[in-house]
């Protein structure tokens, strides 16, 4: 067993796709009810990291530490089972399904109705869909677009989008919520709800494990931070620290400024 | 707006419609009977490929898995049916024995063809469904050797009836001075399963499986991060559509008191897919308004195209068969031109494909 305050520790973790390694040996540690940061240049193997922790992708050396367990990275319902949600960076959400149906397919993995429930409508599947319908009224509410609950997801507008893949992560109950560049393509006040959002979430005891390109909005939000460079960890620290580290600036900036 | 005013409406308001459905569907055996009971084997099986239908829809209309082998399940249930109550084997097993054990047996298919297919999606998972329903229909042909099994492609004759106690589907019977053909009566034992299989589609629309489903034919990944275990929610999709097509199969048998391997082409599937597309796939009424009008188009066709050839040009210009085929085709592209979601789509599908044209 870990120590009781690290939710999750990554242990060496790579993966290489045909000659190229995405991921170098990549260790950290994320505390329980923490933000903590993931940055990088594009192509720095931060999303494939991300593919790894949830099951995506299968990691060809190291492993996850999630809760004190190892994770048996091979499956993606396995991952949010054990309470890992993430959302996707080219956002992903069932497009043909209303809003309040995207968040109540996230409650699928905590209820239980099967097939013979759902035909003859007993008590107790008739209880558990109400509960599902009205959590995810709760949720829609959480994250501030329950006007557009039954709207179609892919008519809804970027921001809202964004939004709902959240309320859909959180409908999973998870204890780590991973999120892939939220704030991409978003503009400066909607950048600043994400942030408020993320915060309250933060502040309900869901740790957060944030991807984002956005440095400012990372290093306003995030409690630490590490920096991807080549599939390689280069740095993890506060953000100020992270900010002067003189291989951060290399890698933004690239060749040898300093 | 429209949608959450429908939403409002109470059942009750309802009743006339039900009343008159109701109505509708007990009088059609007796007024397809005037123009012969040959029509009241077409509405039979209008309600048979109604059910098939609607079995398929599960797979392909919810969890979008293209699946162009679905006869073989449906001569699964049919063999099933015909060996197991038929001289044959001399078996004879009754009705209630044996058609839940086809639905099990082509629910059993089902999942032998789900889970080599799982990874595979699209046109791939077509490939491999349309291999596996041919395949099924050649050992039907050929399972007459070394042990005759099947009877190849002679067939199995003889089948029994469904028969409750005395009662038997086949003969004609005298009710309150009523006469009831037997068409008749597998007519109205077809509608009771039809309503069976359209309550288990609504209801499973909107239930925890049923958005599982629609889930996976949204996007697979996206589905599997929100914790659903796709591999078995495939798998079900599967066995139930399969287990469908296994009734049918089953009470198809019993009618006809005959089945081959002939019944079971790969111009089946199409059909019963073709039915699922042009009446609006996912959506139930759009599935049964296919369902009727591909069953009985071609019907009307066959006893229309002869007497219209010689009212307009006084002799046969063009073999009624092929021209049948030609304007059936025909109807169907300009379907698919005019209203790619299909004749009655689900409102959200139509409001869809509305902004996408705009």
């Amino acid at each position: 067993m870990s120590e009781p305050q690290i939710l999750l520790a990554a242990h060496e973790v790579a993966k290489h796709f045909g000659g190229v390694k995405a991921l170098h040996d990549v260790s950290l540690t994320i505390r329980r009810g923490e933000i903590y940061g993931l940055i990088g240049p594009n192509g720095a193997g931060k999303t494939t990291f991300f593919n790894c922790l949830t099951g995506l992708y299968k990691n060809e050396g190291g492993h996850f530490v999630f809760d004190g367990v190892k994770l048996a990275a091979d499956a993606p319902h396995k991952a949010a089972e054990v309470g890992i949600a993430r959302t996707f960076q080219n956002i992903r959400l069932f497009g043909n399904m209303s809003a309040i149906e995207n968040v109540m397919v996230g409650r699928h993995l905590r209820t239980h109705a099967g097939v013979l429930g759902a035909i003859i409508r007993n008590r107790a599947t008739m209880a558990e869909e109400a509960a599902i319908t009205r959590r995810a009224e709760e949720l829609l509410h959480y994250v501030g677009i329950h006007e557009r609950a039954h709207d179609l997801a892919k008519n809804l507008s970027y921001g809202d989008q964004r939004r709902l893949e959240i309320a859909r992560a959180l409908a999973t109950e998870p204890k780590l919520l991973a999120l892939d560049e939220p704030a991409a393509g978003m503009n400066g006040t909607e950048t600043e709800a994400l942030r408020i959002l993320v915060e309250g979430i933060c502040r309900d005891g869901v740790t957060v494990l944030l991807i984002e390109h956005d440095v400012k909005l990372v290093m306003g939000l995030c409690g630490r931070v590490a920096v991807l460079d080549y599939g390689e960890k280069i740095c993890e620290d506060v953000p100020a620290v992270v900010q002067k580290d003189p291989r951060v600036v290399e890698a933004y900036l690239g060749g040898s400024v300093a | 707006m429209n949608d959450q005013l429908r939403r409002t409406v109470p059942w009750q308001r309802h009743w006339l419609a039900v009343v008159l459905i109701t109505v509708v569907l007990l009088a059609v055996p007796f007024v397809a009977a005037l123009g012969g009971q040959a029509w009241v084997r077409i509405a039979n099986f209008a309600i048979l490929y109604i059910f098939l239908a609607l079995g398929l829809n599960i797979v392909v209309g919810y969890a979008g898995l293209l699946d162009l082998g679905y006869v073989a399940f449906y001569a699964v249930g049919a063999y099933v049916y015909a060996l197991l109550a038929s001289p044959h084997f001399g078996l004879h097993l009754p009705f209630w024995v044996i058609l839940p054990l086809g639905a099990g047996v082509a629910c059993l298919f089902g999942m032998l063809l789900g889970a080599p297919t799982l990874k595979l999606r699209g046109d791939y998972l077509a490939i491999v469904t349309l291999g596996f329903g041919e395949i099924v229909r050649i050992f039907l042909n050929n399972l007459n050797a070394p042990i005759n099994v099947t009877n190849g492609a002679q067939g199995i004759t003889l089948i029994d009836p469904i028969r409750i106690g005395d009662f038997s589907f086949a003969d004609t019977t005298t009710i309150f001075g009523l006469q009831i053909s037997g068409p008749q009566k597998y007519y109205y034992l077809l509608v009771a399963l039809a309503i069976m299989v359209i309550i288990v589609n609504v209801r499973l629309q909107n239930s925890r499986v049923g958005r599982a489903w629609q889930a996976i034919r949204e996007d697979e990944v996206a589905a599997k991060a929100c914790g659903i275990n796709t591999r078995n929610i495939k798998l079900l999709a599967f066995a139930m559509g399969a287990s469908f097509g296994g009734i049918a199969g089953g009470v198809f048998s019993a009618m006809q008191g005959f089945v081959s391997p002939e019944s079971f082409s790969l111009m089946e599937s199409i059909t019963i897919l073709a039915m699922v597309v042009l009446g609006g796939m996912g959506h139930i009424p759009g599935v049964i308004l296919g369902a009727i009008l591909l069953t009985a188009l071609p019907e009307v066709l066959r006893y229309g195209i002869e007497p219209l050839q010689d009212a307009l040009f006084g002799r046969m210009i063009i073999d009624p068969e092929s021209l049948r085929m030609l304007i059936f085709g025909l109807s169907m592209v300009l379907v698919m031109r005019f209203r790619p979601a299909g004749l009655w789509p689900s409102p959200q599908r139509r409001r869809e494909l509305a902004e996408s044209t705009r």
